[in-house]
This record gives structure tokens, sequence and C-alpha cells, in this order.
């Protein structure tokens, strides 16, 4: 790892002076030699500096400013998540579990305990793709400014099956597939402390538009929380991940779904699939498939099929098709009574 | 020569006692254990304290005054030849002591040719090191490592083993090569010629070559069953990795040392510094791990060596986890075409097994020597090919060969049995002559509540439950290279030193417990002191012969001491020495009870301050067994259940019943932990070990523990040991090793389960969910 200063900011004005650059942009060839990004709980990015791949010059601790671990509910506004909130303090907290399943739901399943009390909402948000090809040091793949898609004609086994153009990574963020299905609104603050309110589906960037950054933040613009909308009545929601580990594990394929209910009918509703593709994807036939319509076996089968007539596997991930189209009915269902006889992926409560 | 009783056979089966004529200085024969006091019980470990609060010493620990770190640079790319070196700017960098260059490798196997080109090794793999750096801090020396400059001329390469096998195939090697077989037991038949990349075939094991005729006995079979199986490239992952901190300090050499064999380490740093044995100490106290790849001193090793030696300052080398996937060994992969014939009633008539397997730029690919020796079969031939690819080289790993014999062999067993509608313990009862794992069998079925398997499949809904059973055979190897001294001591303490070292499994426990009980001690009465070549030679941690190996010379060693003991006694309670019997820690006259002297007391009379004897690992009473097939070796056997969810091909195992045995247990506990973690290895195997190898840029993909799947504790499921004891009359404890049947026959268990659930035989492993949809048609 690089010798790096470090600067503790103890407000977010602090921060923003300091910061002049963003990590994705640390893993550029052009990338600027006296870089100052934030950093929160330095889970990913210690990652990515370990690895070689970004070499930043300041590390700027955002960890430690008042308040921007808070949690604030407000009737008209919804529920405030302040972008330092860990994941286990997601986990931890029964308002989020009784009116945002889905969202505690990715929050337990993710990574590992540890993690979790360490890594917060926004770190993991803005977390780099765990494509393999991109985190090899010795290997220059297309994000990180060659012209080659490594994973294209390589070992694909964990990669995109959708709405990729060249680069085939998938986005890994879990949090992000509940907060996009819950319509969340990620706050940002740009450098002159103006307050952006940008929608989760337009925070991701694809790799087709930019394939530098993830994300449309830009140096020195800090997440500052993420607000979800007050629940309408009888909204109801569900996760499921499926990884080749029930804990410790990046998903193969996960799931959110989110529905609005009038007794057994669906009246709205919103699918979200992670591991699909370089964003999270928003499957508008999966919707199109249960809105308006009665959850039954039926009916949430039918919407996992129509998600996957896009998808358009690499070589050796069609496996992602069936397993998808399984946690998605699956999901739906679970929106009423959880399917039985299926190998449970609960975990239990006491290493939340 | 005398002779003595000793137990012999199975309690509660079929105990009895035999005859054999052994040495005269070996020690009476030891009762069974239920007479036992502390052999055979479960004596917490001695070194366990020290382990669970971190103040054992690991050599990633170890730091000496003036230490220096060390780092090497290695290749980016998988073949090339070098050109240039440059190691000005490292060499300028400020905090840099050293800089050595490889003349030569040590890993893998290395013809000359390597050299004739540019005086540098040729690259040959991805992550081979060229040049080693030390410097006074880690930073530094990774600094300096980014400094050096390696111009390459790129050759092509092969990282895939079928690709490796073609014609047209860019060559690993260009002549013919051989490789010495490590202490960690992998098969490595020298002399063989390669054709291309392919080396081989080897055809015998130490139980000899082929058997009888293949072609008259297909002729004689009713079913005759052909497959193919394939098993993947599985990394060791110890939790420490290798390295060493070396102190050369002018030829007077200090190695701490992450080894699996303190002399196999010595000797060829020894060999390779040429200095005398006597010059080179190595100090092993605490091993975070091995699982058969830290056997030798390592290319890390002999770098440490020359940054030490040329900066006359102690050089830490640890190797990264990187480092770790890339170059430190590997179980290899392989692909085994297996054809069984059989009779109607289940007699096999012939077997014939053709092997390939890469173990990248190195050999010992094969598949071990279980499916020649665990079932009776007349005829039988093997063919095992070794592939060269340009990739780390392999390592011995937990009973080489067998993990991956076993996964074929025990899947074609089974699918003879449904074949011939038996149930799959009934067609062993018939083939497999050994009594010990009938012994295991029966008391498998009985806990298990065993029927004959429901039909494969057969379950309604999406998700399918399955039973599965599979054997392990290992042979039980011996080492009579160890060597234990026993001390006693004026204030009554008692030292056991050897140089052998403590993999982790518990090694100085077991040595604390065998010398108590001779001695009429407990256990913590006993300090053991290993890992240290400056005491006598012990075995390595290899073919888990260490507690068979240095076991009874720790006995027999204490016998002296305590016949020396006796015979003080004998004079301070005047009397004869054959009167005295030691109990609970007092010396005391048969006739007359009262007269007694504890063991402190005696030792306080003792006319020097401290009595030394010293014991070398004697023969096998009644002759070795290895060299034959004998049916009476290291047997298990390993029963799985499984759910296999088949909408997302997830796999879930649901409990094992692992049934074993080791001769005489000396410490069930530690024995329970080895088979666990044997099991979880196992399943691991089977479900989610895989090192990924990308074809175009002959690079591992996940040289990490995040992509690289080992199993956490969610994937563990119940693990049930039943423990057989068993006595062969072999040796004056008679105990054998646990360690590597426990990994054997895990994951042909749940394969054979896997295929009790879907109905579809999974010949390849891990058996991932895309292995499962693609088999059930769902892709």
């Amino acid at each position: 790892m690089n010798k790096f200063s470090w600067y503790e900011a103890t407000s977010k004005v602090e921060a923003q002076r300091e910061a002049n650059s963003t990590v994705s942009e640390t893993i550029q060839p052009d990338a600027d030699p006296e870089a100052a990004v934030f950093k929160a709980s330095g889970i990913d990015l210690l990652d990515l500096m370990k690895e070689g791949l970004s070499k930043p010059a300041k590390l700027v601790s955002i960890r430690n400013i008042p308040g921007m671990d808070e949690v604030s509910y407000n009737k008209e506004k919804g529920l405030r998540l302040g972008a330092n909130v860990t994941l286990a303090g997601i986990t931890a907290n029964p308002q989020i579990k009784k009116n945002y399943l889905a969202l505690h739901q990715a929050a337990s399943h993710a990574a590992t305990p540890p993690i979790r009390n360490m890594a917060t909402l926004a770190g993991n948000l803005v977390q780099r793709t765990h494509c393999w090809y991109f985190r090899s040091k010795e290997l220059v793949c297309f994000r990180k400014g060659s012209s080659t898609c490594f994973a294209h004609v390589g070992e694909n086994e964990n990669h995109a099956i959708m709405s990729y153009g060249y680069c085939v990574s998938i986005h890994s963020s879990s949090l992000a597939i509940a907060l996009t299905a819950f319509d969340a609104i990620v706050e940002i603050t740009d450098k002159n402390g103006k307050i952006k309110l940008v929608p989760m589906k337009e925070f991701f960037v694809l790799p087709s538009v930019d394939r530098t950054r993830e994300t449309i933040l830009k140096p020195a613009e800090l997440i500052t929380a993420v607000i979800l909308p007050e629940p309408k009545t009888h909204t109801v929601s569900y996760y499921i991940k499926m990884g080749s580990r029930r804990s410790q594990d990046w998903p193969m394929a996960e799931v959110a779904v989110v529905a609005g209910l009038s007794g057994e009918k669906c009246k709205t509703a919103n699918v979200v699939l992670g591991a699909a593709a370089p964003v999270p994807f928003i499957s508008k036939a999966a919707i199109d498939a249960i809105t308006g319509k009665t959850i039954n076996e039926t009916t949430a089968t039918a919407a996992g099929e129509a998600a996957m007539q896009i998808a358009v596997p690499l070589s050796k991930n069609g496996y992602k098709i069936p397993v998808f189209k399984t946690i998605i009915k699956r999901a739906i269902l679970s929106l009423g009574k959880p399917p039985e006889n299926v190998i449970d992926w609960a975990l239990p409560d006491r290493i939340h | 020569m005398k002779k003595v009783k000793l137990p012999y056979g199975i309690p509660d089966y079929n105990l009895t006692e035999i005859v054999r004529e052994i040495p005269n200085a070996e020690p009476p024969a030891l009762p069974v254990n239920s007479k036992l006091k502390v052999i055979g019980k479960r004596v917490k470990r001695t070194d366990a304290l020290a382990k669970v609060t971190g103040t054992a010493v690991f050599t990633a620990d170890v730091y000496l005054p003036g230490m220096l770190y060390g780092k090497m640079f290695r290749a980016d790319i998988p073949h090339a030849r070098i050109k240039s070196i440059d190691v000005s700017a490292a060499k300028a960098h400020p905090g840099v002591f050293a800089i050595h260059i490889f003349k030569e490798m040590i890993e893998g196997a290395n013809p000359k040719e390597n050299n004739k080109k540019s005086g540098y090794p040729e690259v040959k793999y991805a992550g081979q090191p060229i040049v080693g750096v030390a410097a006074i801090s880690m930073d530094i020396a990774e600094e300096a490592v980014n400094l050096i400059r390696v111009e390459y001329e790129p050759l092509e390469f092969v990282v895939d083993m079928d690709d490796a096998r073609k014609p047209e195939a860019p060559l690993v090697y260009q002549t013919n090569v051989n490789q010495e077989t490590s202490s960690g037991g992998e098969d490595i038949e020298e002399g063989l010629k390669s054709r291309g990349n392919v080396r081989g075939p080897a055809t015998k094991s130490f139980y000899g070559g082929p058997r009888g005729n293949l072609k008259k006995g297909f002729a004689e079979a009713d079913v005759i069953i052909e497959r193919t199986y394939r098993t993947q490239v599985q990394t060791h992952c110890p939790l420490e990795t290798h390295g060493v901190v070396v102190d050369y300090n002018r030829g007077n050499v200090t190695i701490y040392a992450s080894t699996q064999s303190t002399k196999g380490t010595r000797n060829d740093f020894a060999k390779t510094f040429d200095l005398p044995k006597s010059k080179v100490r190595v100090i092993s106290e605490f091993i975070g791990g091995g699982f058969g790849a830290k056997h030798t001193l390592g290319n890390f090793g002999v770098m440490a060596g020359h940054l030490s030696k040329q900066s006359g300052r102690p050089v830490k080398l640890m190797l990264d986890r990187k480092e770790e996937h890339v170059s430190a060994g590997n179980r290899p992969n392989s692909l085994q075409l297996m054809k069984v014939g059989a009779k109607k009633d289940g007699t096999l008539t012939a077997l014939k097994l053709l092997s390939y397997g890469t173990a990248g730029v190195g050999l010992g690919s094969g598949v071990g020597n279980i499916a020649q020796a665990m079932y009776e079969c007349p005829n039988f031939k093997m063919d095992q090919y070794d592939v060269f690819t340009n990739a780390g080289p392999g390592a011995a790993f937990r009973a080489p060969g067998n993990v991956q014999g076993a996964f074929a062999l025990e899947q074609l067993i089974d699918e003879l049995a449904e074949r011939l509608d038996v149930d799959p313990l009934q067609l062993r009862e018939k083939i497999d002559k050994s009594t010990i794992r009938k012994v295991q069998r029966e008391r498998g079925t009985q806990l298990m509540n065993w029927k004959k398997p429901k039909k494969a499949g057969s379950d309604p809904g999406p998700v399918k439950k399955g039973i599965g059973v599979a054997q392990a055979h290992w042979p039980r190897f011996v080492n009579l290279d160890s060597t234990v001294e026993v001390r006693v001591m004026q204030d009554g303490a008692v030292e056991v030193r050897s140089a052998v070292q403590d993999i982790g499994t518990g090694t100085k426990t077991v040595l604390a417990q065998v010398v108590a009980e001779e001695l009429g001690l407990k256990s913590a009465d006993i300090t053991v002191l290993i890992g240290d070549t400056l005491f006598p030679i012990g075995p390595p941690s290899g073919g888990s012969v260490v507690t068979g190996s240095i076991t009874p010379p720790a006995r027999n060693a204490a016998h002296k001491v305590k016949t020396k003991l006796i015979d003080l006694a004998a004079g301070e309670l005047d009397t004869k020495a054959e009167n005295i019997v030691v109990e609970n820690s007092w010396f005391i006259s048969k006739s007359d009870r009262s007269k007694k002297i504890s063991f402190k007391n005696l030792a306080g009379k003792l006319r020097v301050e401290q009595i030394t004897e010293t014991a070398s690992r004697s023969d096998d009473y009644g002759g070795f067994m290895i060299g034959t097939v004998g049916y009476e070796e290291l047997g298990a056997v390993q029963f799985a259940e499984v759910s296999v969810d088949t909408e997302t091909g997830f796999v879930k195992v649901d409990r094992i019943m692992a049934v074993h045995s080791c001769g005489r247990p000396i410490n069930i506990s530690q024995i329970e932990s080895q088979i666990n973690g044997g099991v979880i290895m196992g399943i691991a195997y089977a479900l989610y070990e895989d090192r990924v190898m990308d074809k175009n840029t002959g690079h591992q993909m996940n040289p990490n523990l995040d992509q690289y799947k080992m199993p956490f504790s969610f994937e563990v499921p119940e693990i049930q040991i039943e423990l057989i004891e068993e006595y062969g009359a072999r040796s004056s404890t008679d105990a054998t090793g646990i360690g590597e049947p426990a990994n054997i026959a895990t994951a042909a268990a749940v394969a054979n389960a896997v295929y009790n659930a879907i109905g579809v035989r999974m010949t390849e492993i891990p058996i991932t969910p895309a292995r499962i949809l693609a088999a059930l048609g769902k892709i």
C-alpha cells in the first residue's frame, strides 16, 4: 500500500475543502498524484489500496463528522438515513425492519458481522465493482483505461447478463438494489454546500455512458443521506440473495420487490435485480407482469420469466437465468406467505 | 528379543491378544485405553491458553533486533525469457539493505534448460519470484520492489490442462524433467518421459504395478461401467502463510520457519548455502497450518537466506495471501477415466484407471493408490499422467492423490451398486476385505439408521434430500527418523524434547500424555519442548505419520528414565527393582505398600542435576505393513445427508457422520478436531473451492479469500464422529495418525448424496449451482 497523509474532518465543509478527487479517478491512468479522497469506514477503499489499484496521497476521514450517522423520521419526508449509518445499524433498526423489510434483509445478508459493524451506507453505494479483472493489479481492463474487457471472453461466471455494453461488470452494492426498489433518494451535498436530491435510479452510471466511474458523484461531492419515502399503506417488500455460500459472500443473483397490495391484488410494484447488470436493474417486464394482477404462483412465475426475456448471458453465466427466475418468483410470493420447502436463507437474529 | 502379549483387534468386536517378538529394550505391552489414566482421554491442549490469548509466537510474530523485511518481485506474465533486470533504482532507494536475483528456482520440476539463454531462470508462471529486496520496513521493501524493471521476451503459454495436452500446445518444458518427492508424500515416479506437456504414464505405486489381465477381467464381467470424473485445483490456504525469519549471522544460522519439517528446512538450507547441518538451527514452535505445502525451504526461504547473508541482518520474509495462492502449492486437478467390471453378485473382475492432472510447473498430480488398494479386484491397471501448465507448482495436500482418487472411485462403486440393485454398503461388504471398514460400516449403519437409499431424485417438490456414503483408505506410514529425549531433573521436573514440529493438531499434548502415562504422572506435569533442531530430530508432519512415529520413542525414552528411577527407588526403599510399582506419582514397594517415595522426592535423590534418556522409533512390531496391499490400513467410512434446491442449484450439506479409526487413540478431543477439519475441508472441496485461472492472460483470478471460496460457519453442517479403537500391536503405543484419512471420503460422500437427491451424477467438482442447474437441463 502507498503512503498517504490523513485528514480527520470534523465538519462536511472541512472535508469538502480537503478532498479534490474521487476514488474512481485515482484508479485511472491519469490519476492525480496529489489526489485527496473521502474515506468513511474504508472497507472498499483500503482493499483497492492494498491491491495497488488506488494510490491517493491523502485520505480525508469523514467517519467522525458529527451527525452523519443520524437516523430521523418525518411523516412527510420519510426516513432519512445519514450517510455514515452502518449496515449493522440498518439491520438493527426496528423501523426499517417493519416498514422497509427488503432493505433490512439486504443489509443483514451483506458481507460479515465485523464488516457490517464498520461499513457505511454511503460507502456501500460507492464501492467499486468486484469484477476480478478490474480488481487485478496486473490487468488493465476497459474500465481502467484499456480497450480490453477480459471478462467478455474469459472467466465471466460472476458477470452481467443484461444491460451491459462492452464492460460486463456488475455493480456490487446490495443496499442499492433494495433502495432502488423503494424509490429512495440520495442526498448529495455539492462543493458549495448546495443539496441535490437524486433518485437512486439516476445515481448509478452505466459503463457505456462513462466507463471510468459507477456513480454520478464528482470530486468533493459528498453523500450526506439517503431518504426513503414514507411507505404507503399496504406496501410490502421482500429481498432474496443467492450466493454460493450462505454468509460472507457476494450475490450470484439478488432481487428486491416492493409492492402496494390491495387484498391479494398488486396495485403498484417495483422489481429490482442485482448482480445482473452494471447498475441496479429495474425490471419493467417483471413489474408489468404483476401490476394489476393477483399474486400467485402463476403470476410470480410469469414475472420471473418476463424479467429474463431480455437476458443475454455470457459464456459461463447462463445459470443466472434459472436462478433469477426462481428468486424473483419466490420474492414475489413471499410478499404474502413465504413459500415452504425451500432452503432457508434467513440468518439467525443473534448474528445481526 | 523377547516375547510379549499385546492387545489386538477392536474392543466390543474382536479384541484379543497377540504374541509378538520384540527387542528387549522395548517397554512392556500397554493395555487397552480403558485401563489407562492419561492416554485415550480428552486431555486439554497444553498450548490452548497460549493460542487463545495470543501469546503463542508464530513465525509471523517473530521480531529480531535489527530485522529487515523481505519482499519479492514476481513475474506478471506467465511465460517469458528474461532479457534484462534493472535493480539500480531499488538499490538506491533509502532503507534498502540487500537485493538478490535468483539464479535458479528450487520449486517445481526444474531442468537446467532454464538457465541457458540469459543466465536468469525462465519465467514459467505468473507470480514466479525473480528478485528479492530486504529493507528496514515492509513499506520500503514494497516501494523498492515497485522500482525494479524487468524486460521480458514473452513466450506463448498455456494454463488449461486440456489445452496443454494438445499436440500444438506451447511447451512448458523442452526436455524430460524429474522432481524429488517432498516429505509430504506426493507420488512422483522417476525417469518418466514427456510427450509435449504430458509426462508418464506412472503405472505403479509402493503397492506395486498392474495386476492380472484387464482384458480377461472385463470379459468375465456381467456389468461394465465406464465414467469420466473431474476435480479442480485446490489451494492450501493456511491461515499463516509460508514464511521464515532467517538470521544468517556469518554462517551460524538461525531460521524461524512456519514449516512442517524442521529437519527438511534445516537440510535444504545447509545444502543450498553449503553449510554443515550443525551450523543451521531451525525453530518452529507454532505453525498456522500447512496441509502439506510447507515441507521444504522454498524459494522464499532461499531468498531470505541470501538477503540475510548479504545484509548481515535477520530478514523476515512472509508471503502475502496472493503469493500464497499463486506460488506456494496446490492440490493438482484431475481428469479420471475409470472403467469397472463386476459379476452380478458384485465381485469385481476388472478395474482400469487412466488419469491426467496438472501440478502446474511441478510434478505429483497423480490420483493416488486408492483405486489400487481399497477393494479386492484381481485385474487392475492404472496409467497416471502429469500435464505441465504455466501455473504455480503443486504440493502435497492432505492425502495427496487419494482425495481426487476417492471422489472418482467411490462414485463409481455407488453407481455399480445401483446398477446391481444392491445397497451400496452391501456391495462394499462383498468387495472390501478391510475388517476396520467392516466395523465402521456396521457402526455407521446403526448410527445413521441407514436403509437402502430411496430411488434417486424421487423426492417431490423443488428441494430434494439425499443420502450418500463413501470410504477412505490411507496407508499406515511410519517415519523411523523420529527421536525423543526425556529428562528428569532433581526438582522432579520432566521435560520432553524433540525437533518434531506441531502442525497445529496437538503433537505437544500427545507427547505429554504418553510420557505422563509411562511415568505415572499427569500430562500437565510434563514440559514439552519441540520444533527446534537443537533437539533430537523428529519426523515431518506429513503422511499422517507424526503420532505413530513420535509417540513410541517418547514412551520408550520415558520407560528408560523410569527404569533408572525404579533402580534408585529400590535402593531408597531397600527392596528389589522388580518389587517396585509406579502409581499416581508414587514409587511403591509391592510387598509392603507402606514403603513408598514420591516422584518428586525420588528425583531429589538423583546424583546429578538431571538424567536424560533418548529413544528412536524402532521397527514396527510384527514387520512393516507398507509395500503390499494389506486391507488393514487406515480406513474410514463417511455418510452425508444433503438438501438440493433444484430451482437454484444450491446444495446444502445437512449432516456428516464420520466413522474413523487411528489405531490406539491418544487424545480423543484432538482426534475429533482433526476429523472436523478434514470433513469441513472435504465439503469445501466438494462444493466451493476452485482456483480460477484465466486462459487468456495466465493469471489466477481469485488469489484471495474473498473470491476463492472457503467454507464459513454457515456452511458447516452437523458433524458426528464415531471413533473406533483398534489395536494392531505394531509399536509401544500402537497409535497412528488421522489427519489425512479424515479428508478423503467427504467429497465422494457428498457427491453420492447429491446424486441420491437429484438423480443425476455430478462427476465434476466443485458442485456449484451452475453445475447442478446444467446437470438438470435448466440452462
